[in-house]
């Protein structure tokens, strides 16, 4: 095994183990903690493919803004293992589970004989992902869905203040 | 790495954000298990984008930047909801003093 599949699978198993922890983890902290390690994991995975923007903007967007505002809210919110809510009513947390797990179960038996399983991936290699390329994409043929995104950006602001407002 | 492996372990991260809106029912970690379902999304466009790479090197090398970028706009718009979706999970506290998503069927009578 050469030292990329290591990672491969390092980061697979770690993203899988700590996704299962997330959902599994009895305290809302932890099950925050177990996402944001499953962020660093997944951009591991984007650095394997050489997406190096794209993971270096995992890390500060995903890992760093929305994670912190999540443990913020759970924080404010003084939530811990005892408030948690707890599901009252068993039949529903299997049906649940089985219900996901048959999802797991369709999609990987229908793309099983479907994937050309001859098609590799390029690893750790390529100029696709990094931000000269990028940016020249960014602003040259998506500059208008760029700009839209800061009219999404200002309105979410606005209704985030509109809706926590007091007496809104 | 062949690229069923890629798409297994997407399949394998969106499973377990759907049995975690499915089984919990504190509202923020139903959130977090959609932002598990959107980050494996991501991965699986990244990936992709990785894929045709022979083909492409001889013709436009630069072209499967377009799935990066969308990834980029997930991210985008990811962040945004996050914004205003955690907004309302703080007004619903303050309004029930419970992140229990069933507190709101209360619209159903």
């Amino acid at each position: 095994m050469s030292a990329i599949e290591i990672m491969f699978w390092f980061l697979s198993v770690l993203a899988l183990g700590a996704g299962v922890m997330v959902v599994a983890s009895k305290s809302p902290v932890y099950s925050i903690l177990f996402l944001i390690l499953t962020f660093f994991a997944i951009s591991g995975h984007y650095i394997l493919l050489n997406a190096q923007f794209l993971a270096v903007v995992n890390v500060i967007v995903y890992a760093g803004a929305i994670m912190v505002l999540f443990l913020f809210v759970v924080m404010l919110m003084n939530l811990n293992a005892e408030s948690e809510p707890h599901q009252k009513n068993k039949w529903l947390l299997y049906i649940g589970g089985i219900s996901g797990g048959s999802l797991l179960l369709v999609i990987v038996a229908a793309l099983k004989k479907t994937v050309a399983t001859t098609q590799l991936v390029q690893m750790n290699n390529g100029e696709v992902g990094l931000i000269k390329n990028l940016g020249i994409k960014l602003f040259t043929d998506y500059v208008f869905p760029f700009e839209i995104s800061s009219v999404l950006f200002l309105s979410a602001m606005i209704g985030a203040v509109v809706i926590s407002k007091k007496e809104g | 790495m062949p690229v069923y492996y890629y798409i297994f372990l997407a399949v394998a991260l969106f499973s377990i954000g759907v049995i975690g809106v499915l089984i919990r029912r504190n509202a923020i970690i139903i959130f977090m298990c959609v932002e598990l379902m959107l980050n494996a999304a991501n991965l699986l466009l990244v990936a992709f984008s990785k894929m045709h790479h022979q083909v492409l090197m001889k013709t436009n090398p630069t072209a499967a930047s377009d799935a990066q970028v969308f990834v980029f706009f997930i991210m985008v718009v990811a962040a945004a909801e996050v914004s205003v979706g955690l907004a309302i999970i703080v007004m619903m506290y303050r309004n029930t003093h419970s992140v229990d998503v069933n507190f709101l069927n209360r619209l159903k009578n």
